[in-house]
């Protein structure tokens, strides 16, 4: 290993299913305190005590839920065509674990930001589907999450899925920017300065202070429930290594 | 086609990526002329497709006219789709793709020509029958070069975004509507270039812009997808 | 604080309906990405220990 000193070395451990089921153990009570606090904390704010919207009232308090899961959606998108992609490479299996992980999560936190857009579209809007340019972007990824997803059951060897949902990821992941711009695009063209829902001209502090913390939480949660299911995944495609079969008898004797 | 993939008839033939590109373009295009249902197939869904708009919403000639821009763009869209399938299923079930992967010949280069041909039968043909289709649709004469010139430079992207979902699923036995899945979202852009082109055309604006934004996706298709396309085939023949 | 009882809290000034509506669904998505990991942890673990055991009475 000493002439490849420049990959850090974390990075071979991370390589290493053992360690990393052990480390995602480690970490997970931290992120789950983490998460819960700043989640609890962030919705009595951002519904009690963030003042109200002088135009839209207060169902501008579904932005507190809204942005972080949108946010969320993409980021969980990008980490998982960067992990696929790093599994591609380097063949690294831990990498295709957390790609396919990644997946389910995304389309979830995809769903709920469509929906909670669709509900703030009723009162902001006066109706329960606008073809706003970020709820049509937002639906189109949730459109691209389902295409990995399928193409991922539909493939039965585990690491030739892993490999074709890592490609298609990544032709996913250099097409939303295109898809976005065009839909923003198309979205002007046709509906000449409607009313934006997320895009304020100034925000006050007292509004964004708690959105952040909403957010940061978000990011925690995700934390968390990957790791779970990184756990799940690892156990069950290093299910005929040594160290899972001590593990699972070790607590099974307790 | 055959002596192509040995390394030593290639070494004999003295073959260059031009000549590689041009025998590749010529064998797809002679195997699917044999074939003439398939070739026809996309156009005939197409004309359906185009049928369904004034039985299912109105045949009043304003109506559809003002719908005709974008129901021709979706129709064209749908048709390359439903042929995409075939792509590279033929050459995967007789072996011959096995082969082409594991000949020495540069993969970029037998994709590009295997798209190419997919396109001039399915893509190049819809662009030439659409103003035929136009018509009954009561697309104004205006706007019937951007029709042709949208279609002519959009219909390449979809080839190539198409042959990725081709190529990713042409292992799988019933990878037909997986394909649908798997494309229909990143044909979107093409779609909204693609329709504005021909509204702009319609309403007598200038096209260029629209044209230079479709131009600009094929440029990025061509650099990008056939090494998309070349590693979806390994995967998948491989696996 | 932005509100002054509880019912006024519990209305949103007449907007309650959505409000509480997208932070019961924010809660279900939440917890479901919480609770289906760990069931499906759970049932995992007993499967596969159950199968290690088997082999082990058999060889």
């Amino acid at each position: 290993m000493s002439d490849k000193k420049w990959m850090p070395r974390w990075f071979y451990q991370l390589a290493s299913p053992r360690w990393c089921y052990q480390i995602c153990g480690k970490l997970l009570p931290w992120f789950t305190a983490l998460a819960l606090g700043l989640l609890i904390g962030g919705t009595i704010w951002a519904l009690v005590f963030a003042p109200a919207d002088y135009q839209q009232g207060n169902s501008f308090r579904i932005i507190y839920l809204h942005v972080p899961s949108a946010i969320l959606a993409q980021s969980c998108y990008m980490l998982m065509a960067i992990a696929g992609a790093i599994g591609l490479i380097w063949k690294m299996k831990v990498a295709d674990m957390v790609a396919k992980s990644c997946a389910p999560i995304g389309a979830s936190l995809a769903v709920l930001a469509l929906l909670t857009g669709a509900i703030w579209g009723k009162p902001t809007w006066g109706s329960w589907w606008v073809w706003d340019a970020r709820l049509t972007s937002m639906l189109i990824l949730f459109f691209l999450y389902l295409g990995v997803m399928a193409l991922n059951s539909a493939i039965e060897s585990e690491s030739t899925a892993a490999q074709a949902t890592a490609v298609l990821a990544l032709v996913g992941l250099v097409n939303i920017p295109i898809i976005k711009y065009s839909v923003e695009w198309w979205n002007t063209l046709h509906q000449p300065a409607t009313f934006k829902l997320t895009e304020k001209p100034a925000m006050p502090v007292e509004m964004w202070l708690p959105l952040l913390v909403m957010v940061i939480g978000f990011y925690a949660f995700f934390a968390v429930t990957l790791m779970m299911r990184l756990r799940n995944e690892i156990l069950r495609r290093e299910r005929r290594a040594g160290w899972v079969k001590e593990l699972l008898l070790s607590k099974s004797a307790v | 086609m055959a002596d192509l993939l040995t390394n030593a008839a290639a070494e004999q033939a003295q073959i260059g990526p031009g000549g590689l590109f041009m025998a590749t373009l010529r064998r797809d295009l002679l195997l699917s002329l044999r074939r003439k249902s398939e070739l026809v197939n996309p156009l005939i869904f197409f004309l359906m497709v185009i049928t369904l708009f004034p039985l299912g919403v109105s045949p009043e000639p304003g109506f559809l006219a003002q719908l005709a821009p974008g129901a021709l763009w979706v129709a064209a869209l749908l048709a390359t789709l439903l042929s995409m399938d075939a792509l590279f299923r033929t050459d995967y079930d007789d072996g011959s793709l096995e082969q082409l992967l594991l000949s020495p010949q540069p993969l970029f280069i037998v994709v590009l020509a295997k798209v190419l041909a997919h396109w001039m039968l399915s893509g190049l043909a819809l662009t030439l029958v659409a103003p035929v289709i136009a018509v009954m649709l009561f697309l104004p004469a205006e706007g019937m070069p951007g029709l042709m010139l949208s279609l002519l430079i959009g219909t390449p992207t979809l080839s190539l975004v198409g042959a990725i979902g081709a190529a990713l699923t042409v292992g799988l036995k019933r990878g037909g509507v997986l394909i649908s899945l798997l494309v229909l979202p990143l044909y979107i852009p093409v779609l909204i270039f693609g329709t504005s082109a021909v509204q702009a055309a319609v309403t007598g604006l200038p096209l260029g812009g629209y044209l230079a934004l479709l131009g600009a996706l094929l440029a990025l298709g061509l650099a990008l997808a056939p090494l998309a396309i070349g590693a979806a085939l390994r995967i998948s023949v491989s696996g | 604080m932005s509100f002054n009882s509880i019912s006024e809290f519990l209305t949103m000034g007449g907007h309650g309906l959505y409000v509480w509506l997208s932070y019961g669904l924010g809660l279900v998505v939440i917890l479901a990405n919480l609770i289906v990991p760990l069931q499906a942890g759970k049932r995992l673990r007993v499967q596969l220990t159950r199968r290690l055991l088997r082999e082990k009475q058999g060889s």
